[in-house]
């Protein structure tokens, strides 16, 4: 569903982020946002800019460097009457927040009974692409897609980074929206009045031959494949499943019965990954319509290296997943 | 402070003591009525009791207003009963029964109530204090005049969390009362051995108003506790409140307490808060018949709230499974 009473504007990822901040600060008074830097600085990846100029800092907070805490008191400010939006300002930063994140905001809804909910959204980036080295380049979504009570979105557009965090921020439960650093610079065309719905895939690109399933900035990567291969007459189905926790089992297995060949692209680690679960999923689901084994494309099993040389090496490239798909046909 | 204020009549001071004696002895007795069905293997899992230790659940929560919030830890069945948690909710939840007030799916270290401001007692030790930070920052926000009290043990000053919560609270002056139950035992070892400072010396590093109380005495606890609350709901900023007290039983129930001489363990068991209330009251002219008449009544409504547990279907597997997240109807 989409009311267009906008029209769309073209604006940078980082951009469409700071102004879902906004929008959702002017439509709610109860939206706070709590963050290292996010205040005075406008965030480390500007994603805050001019926010506290506009709602004061008692609204934008900028903490201390006390990523455990901070987490924490967001979950104590949601069950009191707050909708609280974290930054964390690295993904890496979150193994401080994980029993914020993994025992209280996942488990308070359940293990309360139902009495309330954990209206809390964490947006951290992840990724690498910058020689930020080891412990500021990983993708760690799939720790969290792992917890039963975490909600986790990874836009790959300006469009999602806007309607995505503007739905995770209404949503009654604990959502981490995973932003990537090498998008935020990137630009594109957005309606404000877009709404969107956690757990939608999107078709990027039709093909009948075969189907490539990704999420955040690999998307871009594999339609980049799906190009180089259209040139040689095969289609590639592009689909990007916007959030991973749900994901949209229904969408991935449609694909699969139009192409029957698959291919999950992210840019984690692939052994213990995302992949794994969408593959396992086809394997159990979808075992039928295979007519060729569902094939990973993810980090080697290493720590995201600095030298621009190993980046390059432990990158997801186009020819990586044209490989992938060529082993499929 | 407290000087100034005018010394009530006796009679009124016998009506709160009275009063604050009804709630220790309602938490003394339902903490006894688990040792018996835990020993029947009716409780299922593990519980960590506060008895001795009710001086301070019962002290702090008569201060509290109805807006207050409270995060609590694994030894919370004083703070939730002393808040006004409904008995048989109370029970039911921990014999695991589908009228529990968390539906069985806690337990004793997630006893809940958030129409009472019960943020939930927790499994982790210290993570009550930052999210009664951040509901402190809420009350702030929402400006609702309330305070958030972190219970804490002593145990919990070695954690992290207290640190970071300390100073954020500082220098937001947050409507935060951190009360720490300083009963010398961090699970199976004294905290003397486990932490090196102390907690007026860690307040005073933050700029923070301390008081340290004899957590037995019940009327020392509340006033002190008024003053706390008082000063943090008008602008002046958290306060800590050291409550020293004693751990009578063991870490979890069923400890064997090896750990511990049988020295320290009986003056642990002399200091008794809800004697030393009784005695008082019986000096000031309570007699012996009408406690022992109060106690049995308190004892029937406990008996009633096991038997209704008892009663009580068993949590259906389904409704749980669906209630992982908020479901669409209920958004």
């Amino acid at each position: 569903m989409s009311a267009t009473q906008n029209p769309k504007q073209d604006m940078r990822y980082a951009q469409a982020v700071s102004e879902a901040l906004r929008d959702a600060m002017q439509a709610d008074d109860s939206v706070i946002l709590l963050g290292e830097d996010i205040g005075a600085a406008g965030g480390s990846f500007k994603a805050t800019r001019g926010l506290q100029e506009a709602f004061g800092p008692e609204r934008v907070r900028d903490t201390p460097i006390s990523e455990s805490s901070i987490v924490s008191a967001a979950v104590g400010a949601a069950l009191t009457g707050l909708k609280p939006v974290v930054e964390i300002m690295f993904m890496d930063f979150i193994t401080l927040s994980m029993d914020a994140l993994v025992n209280q905001a996942a488990k308070a809804r359940f293990m309360f009974g139902g009495q309330g909910s954990v209206p809390m959204v964490l947006r951290t980036p992840h990724g690498g692409g910058l020689s930020a080295g080891p412990q500021h380049s990983q993708c760690l979504e799939a720790w969290l897609a792992h917890i039963p009570g975490l909600k986790v979105v990874c836009p790959s557009t300006p469009q999602d980074a806007y309607s995505l965090l503007r739905a995770s921020i209404n949503d009654p439960d604990p959502v981490i929206f995973v932003e990537h650093k090498g998008l935020y610079a990137r630009k594109g065309p957005v309606d404000t009045g877009e709404t969107a719905r956690i757990g939608q895939a999107r078709i990027v690109r039709p093909g009948q031959h075969v189907t490539v399933v990704s999420y955040g900035a690999t998307v871009a990567t594999s339609v980049q494949a799906a190009q180089q291969m259209a040139g040689e007459g095969i289609e590639v189905e592009v689909i990007d499943l916007r959030s991973i926790q749900p994901w949209d089992r229904a969408a991935v297995l449609a694909s699969l019965a139009r192409t029957h060949r698959m291919v999950v692209v992210h840019e984690a680690v692939r052994d213990f990954g995302v992949g794994a679960e969408i593959v396992a999923t086809v394997m159990e689901a979808g075992f039928d319509e295979l007519d060729a084994p569902v094939l990973r494309v993810g980090a080697p099993f290493m720590p995201a290296p600095f030298a621009t040389s190993l980046e390059q090496g432990y990158a997801i490239h186009v020819e990586t997943i044209v490989r992938a798909i060529r082993q499929t046909l | 402070m407290s000087t100034k204020r005018k010394t009530p009549p006796d009679g009124e001071q016998q009506e709160r003591l009275l009063a604050l004696w009804r709630t220790m002895t309602l938490v003394r007795q339902a903490e006894l009525a688990l040792v018996r069905l835990f020993a029947d293997s009716e409780v299922p899992g593990f519980i960590h009791l506060s008895v001795g230790q009710e001086g301070i659940s019962t002290g702090v929560a008569s201060a509290l207003q109805p807006q207050d919030t409270l995060a609590t830890n694994h030894r919370g069945h004083g703070h939730v009963l002393a808040r006004g948690m409904d008995l048989n909710g109370f029970f039911k939840e921990i014999m695991g029964r589908a009228g529990g007030l968390c539906q069985g799916r806690g337990g004793s270290m997630h006893v809940a109530d958030l129409s009472l401001g019960i943020l939930g007692a927790n499994g982790i030790v210290g993570a009550g204090i930052p999210i009664a930070l951040g509901s402190a920052i809420a009350h702030a926000v929402r400006r609702t005049e309330g305070v958030a009290v972190a219970f804490f043990g002593d145990g919990a000053m070695a954690e992290g969390v207290l640190h970071e919560t300390l100073n954020m609270a500082a220098l937001w002056k947050c409507p935060l009362l951190l009360v720490c139950e300083n009963n010398g035992w961090s699970e199976f070892s004294p905290t003397s051995r486990q932490f090196a400072a102390q907690l007026e010396a860690l307040s005073a590093a933050f700029g923070i108003a301390y008081q340290k109380v004899d957590g037995n005495e019940v009327l020392a606890v509340s006033d002190a506790t008024r003053r706390a609350a008082d000063a943090a709901r008008s602008g002046s900023g958290p306060q800590v409140l050291e409550c020293i007290t004693q751990r009578v039983r063991g870490h979890y129930e069923g400890d064997p307490q090896k750990y511990r001489d049988a020295a320290e363990m009986g003056l642990a068991a002399e200091a008794d808060p809800v004697q030393l209330a009784r005695d008082t009251l019986l000096k000031q002219g309570c007699t012996e018949a009408q406690m022992q008449a109060e106690a049995a009544e308190i004892q029937a409504r406990i008996e009633a709230a096991v038997a209704a547990a008892r009663a009580d279907a068993l949590p259906p597997f389904d409704s749980a499974l669906a209630d992982v997240y908020t479901p669409e109807q209920a958004r």
